[in-house]
Parts: C-alpha cells; structure tokens; sequence
C-alpha cells in the first residue's frame, strides 16, 4: 500500500514539474523545475528495483546536464519577455497533436498484455537482490554481453566533447600562448646578436 | 513491246522529274514528248494484233501481294478493250504533250509540268492493261493524285490549290465505294483476278449477300458500289462538282484528264467488268438513270455559263452521262465506240480553247471575246470541226457514236431507255445550242474586249496548232471509220470476248432497227439547237439578256450549277471542319494537350511551387514537421493494428 | 488502484512524453526550453524501459536505458554548444529569425 502511495506522489511531482517546465516564464525556473522533475522520476527507477540505474540519474542527468543547462541560461542574455510573443499562436495546433498522441499511447499501453511466451525470452533474468545487488548484476552484464556497445558509447562521448569545444572555441586576439615547439627550436642566432661596440661609447 | 509501252512514260516522268533542272527545259520535253511518242507508235502494231487479229494477250510481270489466299500480281493484259483504250490515252496523250511544249513555254517550272502530264500517262496505262482489280484501283489511285498534281500545279493560287483537294475529296468518296466494290468481289470470288471473276460470275448470279440487316443480291451489290466509284472518277450527278472547279489547272491538263483520258476510267472500268454488270439489272437500270440525268444536268447548266473552259467541262460531264447510260441499255461497244471520238473532239475543243485563251491574253471569259474570226482563223475552223463533231451533225465522228447510243437506248425497249432517250434527245438539243453560244460570242459579232488586248490576238504556232490538226483529222474521220468495227456488223469480231453480254440484252442488235424518226430526231434537234443559237446572239443579241431577266430565277439556279456546291458546303463540307476544329481545339488542344505535355507541365510547377513553401527555413516548422509525422505514424500503428 | 501495474508506469511515460510534444510546439522561440523538452522526452523514453524491466524480469532494459542516458548528455552539450555559437554570432537565441535554410 505504501508502495502505491509513494508511486502515486513521485508520479504526480513528475508530472507536475513537466509541466512548470514548459510553461515558466523565467528560464532559470524552468531549468530547476527540470531538475525536480529528474529527482521524481529516480524515485519512480528506485521503486523499480533499478537502484543503480537512479543514482546515475542524479548524478549524470542532475549533476551534469541539468547544470550545463543552467550554465548556459546564465551565460547568455537572453531577453526572456520577447521570447514568450507568439506563445499562445500554436497552442490550438500543440495541444491537438498532444492530445492525439496522449490518447493513443494511453490506448496501446492501458490495454497492455503480454505475449503468452514473453517472460520466458529474456535476455537476461534480474537476479534476487538478496542474491545479487543491481549494480552487481549491471555490471556483470554490460563488460560482457555488450562490452561493445560500452565502448561505442564511450566513443560517442569523446566525439561529443570535441565537437563540443570545436564549435565553441574561438581564438581571442592578444591572447599569448606559449609556442613549445617554437621555444625550443630557438637557435644562437635568433637570440644573440653580437655588437662590436667600443670602450665608453653607449649603444 | 507490251511492257514498253506501258512503261516508257513511267521512265521519262522520273527522268524530266528528278533530274529536270539538270536536263533544263527543253530536255524534259524533249524526253516525255519522244517517250510517249514512242507509246502512241506502239500502240498501234498492238492495235493489229490484238483486235485485228484477234490474239489477246497477258503478260505476267511480278508478284506482289502473296499472303494466305490473298493472291495479287501484276500483269498486263491486252484484249480489244485495251487496244482501243491504248490508243486513245497515247494519242491524246501525245498530242497534249506537244502541245504543252508551245503552251507552257512561259512558265517556270516546265519539267515539272511535263513529268506530271507522263506520270498521269503511266498511270492511266497500267489502269487499262491491268489483269486484276487491285492493279486497276492503283492505276485509278495514280490518276487521281497525278490530277490533283496538275491542277493544283499553279501552286501559290489559292483557288487552284482548293480545286485540286476538292478534285481528290470527292473523288475519294468515289474510291471508299470503289474499295468497298473490291472487298465485296473478292468476299464473293475468293480472288481480284480478271478472269476467275469473269468466268465464275454466271454461277454467282443469284447469290446474295446480307448487307446492313437486308439480304440482297451480291452481284449488285458489288456492281453498285463499283459503280460509286465511276461516278467520282467520271463525274456523274452527285459526284461531279469537282469537275468544273478542276478548270483551274493549265488548259492542256483539262484536255488530257478531264476531258479524254481521266474521266473516261470510270466509264472503262465498267465496261471491263461487264460480265459482272450483265448479271445485275438493277445496277445496269441504276447506270442508266445516273447517266441520263447527268447528261441532261450538264447540258442545263452549260447554257449559262461564262468561262470558256467551263462550258466545255460541262459539255463533257454531259458527253460521260451519255457514255453512262449507253453502258446500262448493255450496248457497251457503243459507250466506248462515243469515249474513243469524244476523246478527240472533246481534246480538240480544249486544246482550241487554249489557243484562244493564249491569243486573248490570257482572258477566258466569253463575254470579253468577240470578233477574233479574222485573226485567228485555223483554230477558228478547228473549233468548228470540234463543234460539229459535238454536236452530232454528219458525217462528223460525234453523229456516228452519239447517234448510236441514243439508237441503242430506244432498242433496248425498257421504260429505263425510253427515259434516257428524251433527256438525251433533249440534252443533244441544249449541246448543239450552248456549243454554237460559244463559238458566236468567241468568234463572231463585235469585238467585247479592249484595243490592247485585240492588238495582241495572233494565231498560235505550229507546235501548237499541229496537234491541233491531228485531233481534227480524228474527229472528223474517227466516227465514219470505226462505226462498223465498233457497234457494226463488225463488232462481234472487232469486240470477240472483251465485252460480255447476255442473250436477252439486244439493245445494240436492235439499234439498227429503230424506227427511222428515232434515228433521225437527235439530228434535228442538233440543228434546231444550232438555229436557235444563231438566232439568240447573231440576230437577236438582246434576247437573251431579256430572257435572263425574265427568268431570272431559274437563270441564277442554272448559273449555280443547281445550287449543288452550296448543298454540300451545308451538308458535308460545314459538319467536317466543324468537327475538325471541335477535335483540334477542345479536344487535342483541351484533353490531349491540358491533360498531357502543357497539364503535366503546369501540374508540376503547380505542386513544386506548393510544396517549396515547406522549406521555409524556419527551424521550428521543421520540427513541428517532425512531430506530426511521429503522431502520424503512431496512429497508423494503433489503427492498423488494433 | 492501488495495486501499482505496468500500465500505471507507462501512462505515466505517456503523459510526459506528450508534455515534451506540446513544449516544443509551444516555445518556438526559445530553444532552450526545446532542449529541455526533448530532455523530458528522453526522460519518459527511460521510464518505459525501466519499468518494462521490471515487469518482465529483463535487465537489458536499464542497460538501454543507460545507453540513452549516455546519448542524452551528449546530445545536450553539442546541442548547448549549438546555442552558445549562435548566440555569439547573432545577439538573440530567437529560433524565429533563423530562416537560412528557406528552400
């Protein structure tokens, strides 16, 4: 009983904050709204047994995300009042499509069966968390069966991240960098320059 | 020889036509004139041997249609039908060949014309040495588009150029029934030869055909619709109103073609195919009331008429009628015996015609003529000849055939004959008249036309005149000394199996033996018909001016040749350009042209246009896209799967 | 109703994933809170797998659902980048002006 009381708040939270997301005004809130929202649906993983699955959604997805987010509403000055023009132009249009897709997903998923031989064609069967903890059994999954995928996943990122600090990068004028490369080809004659001066006279 | 003949033209029109800038001038009339020359030479050893000594001959050339039992060759036969027409079609031919050497010496384009009037010479030939029905329909399809080359040679005449499509529009129509004609035989015959047809006609006779819902008796039904096509090609009432309009092409083309050669085909064609026609009596009574009428139609409208040249192409539209309804009295060797004299005073009459036109300045209306006898007195006196000859006055070749034929239609001793009798008696009458009405307004009286052109009016030369000549000789001499051959005591012999006839058909035999009244009539009202001419314009010349105005009602109907040409304007000739245009305009220009290239065309701007605006640019209609085409999709799935 | 099923988790998937529909038709102009739209998305997206997970005693659903996630931060920091870029070059983030690639 807890159990679905507990479901029925996370749920409602979730949903509540989905909303406040798309619709605040201010894009700071909107941004925190988000992050309310990341926190509900852990809750939501942690009631599934999917314990690890939700630490990482805090982490990653709060931690990271949420914030970069945020970082970027900072930085940039953005006139939040001329954006909201024009809001309620599509709505009529927004909220059919909505509520079309709405129904129908709650159409397929209310009258959810499963196929008669499904649960014995797993891929691989969720141990006993007595047996194993979640992590454990993630773990052991993911560096086996799809240590490949890991890697691409891996790959994905660092592509990520260089993209990310190509398209961002820009080189500022009067910034001095030091050239290695430069410094230690430097031979005795870019760097001396010998004068025959005579005694008493200056320069 | 047999195949010189037919052939030697054929050469000559290749050569004066393809190399005739090459050649010049005078080579390319020099070439055509020496090769039909050579033709008319051959034609007579031929003339010997095939009639005179009595040895009909067929020649073999080539296969050509050889598929299933279709069985088509060409070959060359030669009976006294063919003879006879030979020397016709070469002479005429001939003659107009040299005299277009002084006619046409003006004009630009004179290989052309010469290898034209050889062309037709060829084609004429192979129609009348022909062995079966399909190598007669090409030679009729080669003189049909040989006249429309020669009357539509003046090209850059808008007239002419409508007169030529006319000349091959109606003549078509005749050639739909003429096809039809063939169809029909060799559904009936299993064959288009001559000869398989003419001996199995008798055990055919009472075999009929079912043809649009009736049963009817085949052989008339093929006899009538070879009988459609003689009347386009011959010109008879209903298929005529080519025939004056063809007056528009150079005057030795009217002499060659509508006056000796082309128009007789359809009366050749006919009396080849007699062993057929022997057997259908209604089409043979058919034939006669056509030709009746059409003589009697001509005549009329030839006494009003103002242009030189058309009141001799009436003349000769009405000379065909009685060629016609001789051919159905069955008295075929006199039809024939009146095409080989007409051929050479209706040549004679042409050629002259041209001699005036050519001394006139080129003037062809008779009301601006007048008092030219002094000036050019030879082709006055050949008018005459051709006139007399016309007219059917002794002993004069006309008198002879015509005279027969109106004999033979009496002696036939149906309602039918006696019918064709008086119109032809009448039709003689109005001959003699409106022939006389020529000569005196051309010839006599005084001069209608200015000082200028009577300065100018001169005999034409010899090159003109001697053809002129020849001609004459034929139309005096030609009827006296062919009469007994012909339609005779020696026609059996003369004829042997050429012509078929049946017992019962003795309207020829009792020729000889009408009543001597009968036989006189169509002289008397000849000369009543030249008196009263004299006595309109010589005597009386404001009497006929009085009697146009009196009558002028029936004057303006017979001056537009019974309104015909304006009856088939409204009936046929509207109707077609109506649909004609409806179908260009709304229906290739509208259907065929909107719905394809231009409807495509514009189609396809049209929907490339709209579907441009879907780049607008703007990133949110792009994902706007994106997520209507996920809703899209998401719905097909919950439709079609649940 | 208070036996909590799969179906409860999915609608719940459902109704977010709509709400990050009709965000990103509402807030043309603002592409940040299209991102976060699309991060909500991403969001329902691993409520399904999880909760299916759980249903179905299958752990290869949280290993999906830990690819996505991995997908997601990448997606959200190129995307950001994007922003940042723009937002240099041109003073507004107003995704309205952007008409460039008007076809």
């Amino acid at each position: 009983m807890i159990q679905g009381l507990v479901f029925y708040l996370f749920a409602a939270v979730t949903v509540a904050s989905g909303v406040m997301v798309i619709s605040a005004r201010n894009p700071v809130h909107a941004v925190l709204f988000l992050i309310l929202a990341f926190f509900n649906a852990a809750g939501l993983f942690l009631l599934c047994g999917a314990e690890f699955l939700a630490m990482v959604l805090v982490v990653v997805y709060v931690g990271a995300v949420a914030v970069l987010f945020l970082f970027v509403v900072m930085l940039l000055d953005i006139n939040y009042l001329k954006l909201r023009e024009g809001f309620l132009q599509y709505l009529p249009t927004g909220a059919l499509i909505g509520l079309i897709l709405l129904v129908e997903l709650l159409l397929v998923f209310g009258g959810w069966q499963f196929a008669p031989g499904a649960p014995l064609s797993v891929g691989s069967r969720m141990p006993e968390p007595s047996v194993m903890t979640n992590t454990d059994a993630l773990g052991r999954l993911l560096y086996t069966d799809y240590f490949y995928l890991f890697q691409i996943a891996g790959l994905i990122l660092l592509v990520a991240m260089i993209g990310t600090i190509l398209l961002t990068h820009r080189t500022r004028s009067g910034v001095r960098k030091q050239k290695i490369g430069a410094q230690v080809a430097r031979t005795k004659a870019d760097s001396v320059e010998i004068r025959k001066v005579p005694t008493g006279g200056g320069i | 020889m047999y195949t010189a003949i037919v052939f030697l033209p054929l050469l000559a029109a290749i050569i004066a036509g393809f190399f005739g800038r090459a050649i010049g001038d005078r080579g390319a009339q020099f070439v055509t004139c020496a090769a039909v020359g050579l033709s008319a030479l051959l034609a007579i050893p031929i003339f010997i041997e095939v009639v005179l000594n009595s040895h009909s001959v067929t020649i073999p050339l080539l296969p050509w249609i050889v598929s299933g039992d279709a069985d088509a060759a060409w070959s060359l036969r030669f009976d006294t039908l063919t003879a006879v027409m030979l020397v016709v079609v070469n002479w005429v031919s001939f003659m107009v060949h040299v005299y277009s050497v002084g006619y046409m010496h003006h004009d630009p384009s004179v290989p052309r014309f010469q290898s034209y009037l050889s062309f037709f010479t060829f084609s004429m030939l192979m129609l009348v040495t022909s062995d079966n029905l399909v190598q007669l329909f090409f030679g009729w399809e080669g003189v049909g588009v040989a006249s429309y080359l020669l009357i539509g040679f003046w090209y850059e005449k808008p007239s002419a150029c409508a007169a030529a499509i006319k000349a091959f529009v109606v003549n078509r129509v005749g050639d739909f029934g003429f096809a039809l004609g063939i169809f029909a035989i060799y559904q009936i015959f299993g064959t288009v030869d001559f000869e398989p047809i003419f001996a199995g006609a008798a055990a055919k006779a009472s075999l009929s055909i079912h043809v649009f819902g009736l049963d009817a008796n085949a052989l008339t039904v093929c006899c009538l619709l070879l009988f459609v096509g003689a009347m386009g090609k011959s010109a008879q009432l209903g298929l005529h109103t080519w025939l004056p309009d063809a007056m528009e092409g150079p005057t030795p083309v009217s002499a060659l073609i509508h006056a000796a050669t082309m128009v007789t085909a359809g009366v050749f064609m006919v009396a080849r195919m007699s062993p057929l026609f022997e057997y259908s009596q209604t089409a043979l009574n058919v034939v006669t009331v056509v030709g009746a009428l059409t003589a009697i139609f001509a005549a009329t409208v030839g006494c009003v008429q103002n242009d030189i040249k058309r009141i001799i192409a009436y003349s000769t539209c009405s000379q065909l009628g009685y060629m016609f309804f001789a051919i159905g009295v069955s008295a075929y060797q006199a039809g024939i015996f009146h095409l080989f004299t007409h051929a050479f005073f209706k040549a004679l009459l042409f050629l002259g015609a041209g001699s005036v036109i050519h001394a006139m300045s080129d003037e062809q209306d008779i009301r601006r003529m007048g008092g030219i006898a002094r000036r050019i007195p030879l082709t006055c006196v050949l008018m005459y000849i051709g006139s007399i000859a016309l007219a059917g006055v002794p002993p004069f070749a006309g008198y002879w055939s015509k005279d027969t034929i109106l004999e033979a239609a009496w002696g036939a001793g149906t309602h039918f004959g006696q019918f064709a009798y008086v119109l032809g008696v009448a039709a003689a009458f109005l001959t003699a008249f409106y022939s006389w009405r020529l000569l005196i307004l051309t010839f006599h009286g005084r001069p209608r036309a200015d000082e200028h052109v009577m300065a100018h009016v001169h005999e034409s030369p010899a090159v003109m005149t001697v053809p002129l000549m020849v001609l004459a000789a034929g139309a005096i001499f030609a009827g006296y000394v062919g009469h007994a051959d012909f339609v005779g005591e020696g026609a059996g012999r003369f004829w042997s199996k050429a012509i078929f006839l049946l017992d019962d058909h003795e309207a020829l035999h009792n020729a000889h033996h009408v009543p001597t009244l009968i036989s006189l009539l169509p002289t008397v009202v000849a000369v009543a018909g030249i008196a009263l001419a004299y006595v309109m314009y010589m005597f009386a010349p404001q009497l006929p001016r009085l009697l146009a105005r009196t009558f002028a009602g029936p004057h303006r109907f017979l001056l537009n040749k019974w309104y015909f040409d304006e009856l088939y304007d409204w009936l046929f000739v509207k109707p077609a350009f109506w649909l004609g245009n409806g179908l260009w305009k709304g229906g290739d220009g509208a259907v065929i042209d909107g719905c394809g290239p231009d409807g495509v065309a514009a189609a396809a701007r049209d929907i490339a246009r709209r579907t441009s605006a879907l780049q607008s640019g703007y990133l949110y209609h792009y994902a706007f896209a994106m997520l209507i085409g996920v809703a899209a999709f998401v719905t097909w799935y919950v439709v079609k799967v649940g | 109703m208070l036996e909590i099923g799969l179906a409860h988790y999915l609608s719940v998937g459902a109704i977010l994933f709509t709400l990050g529909v009709f965000g990103i038709f509402l807030n043309r102009k603002n592409v940040i809170t299209i991102l976060m739209s699309i991060e909500l998305m991403l969001l329902a997206v691993n409520i399904n797998f999880v909760a299916f997970s759980h249903f179905l005693n299958d752990l290869v659903g949280q290993i999906f659902a830990m690819f996505v996630l991995t997908v997601a931060a990448a997606e959200a920091a190129i995307g950001l980048a994007i922003v940042v870029v723009f937002f240099r070059n041109r003073g507004t983030i107003a995704v309205q002006d952007i008409n460039q690639m008007k076809g």
